[in-house]
């Protein structure tokens, strides 16, 4: 318990005094995470919405596909990446293993699918509401997708988020392709997972309070945003 | 060329202003031919055998008991569902094709998640009305209405009577001939009926063909010209609105204009 408690003060203190070394893991892991985020909501939501409203040929295939990724173990995604980008591997001459673009492919990967998923859902629902309307105004194509994109916004904060939360916590995927390399591909769970193992408590702790605190904070700021917008549109 | 579309060329979209005087617009899309329309879900005729044929310069309502068929006819003359059998025909075009020139209002209309303005924006750019000229049509369209001082407050936060002639504006700006209405006035209070019965006779009077159902027989009286009654899915009666309110020929007819409730 007195290590706990040391590794406590230890990691407050880092904390506080704003250490380089650790900003400069958060400040990391965060522009990794947000822009993995970011690409997969601009594949993830397009594409969740044309599977809700457009009829193809394979397209409940690609709906089952999708939710059953929402669930893929990050290191096998980590695995495949890394066979694509090795130096024999068909991406290899990119030279993108072991950096942080590769960490953001890898996150963006695993995140896709989940904001997809989330948004066909969303999509689905509201397009049973409105599909009437749009028809008798002859509104259809692209012009209703984004209509309906944009009036499902505060659910698909929500999925946003989810993706966020995965994003920000895998650590599989993340270790793998980017190799956690100091000062260049260290972010806050490969660290956590490294200092443990080596007995560095303080510095491990230190980076989970911050993960859980930012973990927070983003949801909560998420949920008032999407309940303030909610109250002022219905 | 078709009828529809030489109206279109012969007075093109951007004179007609929404509240222009009274001039015959509907010629081209009317009459309405509806021939032996036939409904049916699962065993159950809903529409059985509806033919008749609405001529321009009248508002028609459509009465009749809850499960006549009211709404389910506009529907098929706004070309949401496809008839089983039978036609409808808009100056002889399919209803498809003169959905430029019809536009439709739900009883419960759909509003979007935006401003009110921005919802009539909205319709007038799926109709394809140039961004230049909406701004200028949105006006109008809230003007007549009455919400100019609603413009920009989020639509679903308005009340169930302003959210109704948002509803119609938003129908009424990309400038039909002929408007549906599906119980305009449901659910609302005498003020909002009232403000949205002045609309409608506006809109009649800038020159739109009005075909509305209604349950409620003095909103008939007060907007009819002639009255459809529907009753099992028939048409029993297409009769001027006097002729219909004095002298109803069909036993339903009598039995609904008393109150009696129908089966």
């Amino acid at each position: 318990m007195s290590e706990f408690y040391a590794a406590l003060v230890t990691a407050s203190h880092l904390i506080l005094s704003l250490d380089p070394g650790l900003a400069e893991i958060v400040l990391l892991s965060l522009r990794v995470s947000l822009v993995a985020v970011g690409l997969a909501a601009l594949i993830g939501m397009p594409l969740g919405a044309a599977i809700a409203l457009y009829h193809f040929p394979g397209r409940s295939v690609l709906a089952t596909l999708l939710s059953a990724c929402m669930g893929l173990p990050p290191v096998v995604v980590g695995l495949v990446i890394y066979l694509l980008l090795s130096r024999s591997g068909p991406l290899g001459p990119l030279g993108l293993l072991f950096t942080p673009t590769a960490m953001i492919i890898a996150q963006c990967v695993l995140v896709t699918p989940i904001i997809a998923a989330l948004t066909r859902q969303t999509i689905t629902d509201l397009n049973e509401e409105y599909d009437e309307q749009f028809r008798a105004m002859g509104a259809g194509g692209l012009r209703k997708m984004r209509a309906l994109l944009w009036d499902g916004r505060f659910s698909l904060v929500t999925a946003v988020l989810a993706g966020f939360g995965r994003a920000s916590a895998e650590v599989g995927a993340v270790l793998i392709v980017g190799g956690n390399i100091d000062h260049v591909t260290r972010v806050m769970t490969t660290t956590i997972a490294l200092e443990t193992s080596k007995g560095n408590l303080a510095l491990a702790l230190a980076l989970g309070l911050i993960l859980i605190a930012i973990s927070i904070s983003v949801n909560a700021a998420a949920v008032s945003v999407r309940d303030v917008a909610y109250r002022r549109y219905r | 060329m078709s009828p529809i579309a030489a109206i279109a060329k012969a007075d093109g979209l951007a004179e007609h202003g929404a509240t222009v005087a009274s001039r015959d617009v509907t010629s081209g899309v009317l009459p309405l031919v509806v021939s032996k329309l036939v409904y049916r879900a699962g065993r159950h005729r809903l529409l059985d055998e509806i033919s008749f044929t609405l001529r321009p310069n009248a508002n028609t309502m459509l009465l009749g008991p809850n499960g006549a068929g009211k709404s389910l006819l506009l529907r098929l003359c706004h070309g949401l569902l496809e008839p089983e059998r039978g036609s409808v025909r808009w100056g002889g075009e399919s209803a498809n094709r003169a959905h430029r020139w019809v536009s439709m209002v739900f009883q419960k209309p759909v509003l979007l998640r935006r401003s009110a303005a921005a919802n009539i924006d909205y319709a007038l750019a799926v109709k394809g009305v140039p961004r230049a000229a909406r701004k200028q049509r949105v006006n109008m369209a809230l003007a007549d209405a009455g919400l100019e001082h609603l413009a920009t407050r989020p639509a679903r936060v308005l009340s169930g009577g302003e959210q109704q002639r948002l509803a119609i504006a938003r129908a009424w700006a990309s400038q039909p001939r002929v408007l549906l209405l599906d119980e305009p006035t449901s659910n609302l209070d005498p003020a909002a009926t009232r403000a949205i019965e002045t609309l409608i006779q506006s809109i009649r009077r800038a020159g739109a063909r009005i075909i509305m159902s209604t349950h409620d027989l003095a909103q008939a009286r007060r907007l009819g010209d002639e009255v459809l009654f529907m009753h099992k899915g028939r048409v029993l009666e297409h009769t001027p609105a006097g002729d219909f309110f004095e002298r109803p020929r069909s036993a339903p007819a009598r039995a609904f204009l008393r109150g009696d409730l129908l089966s």
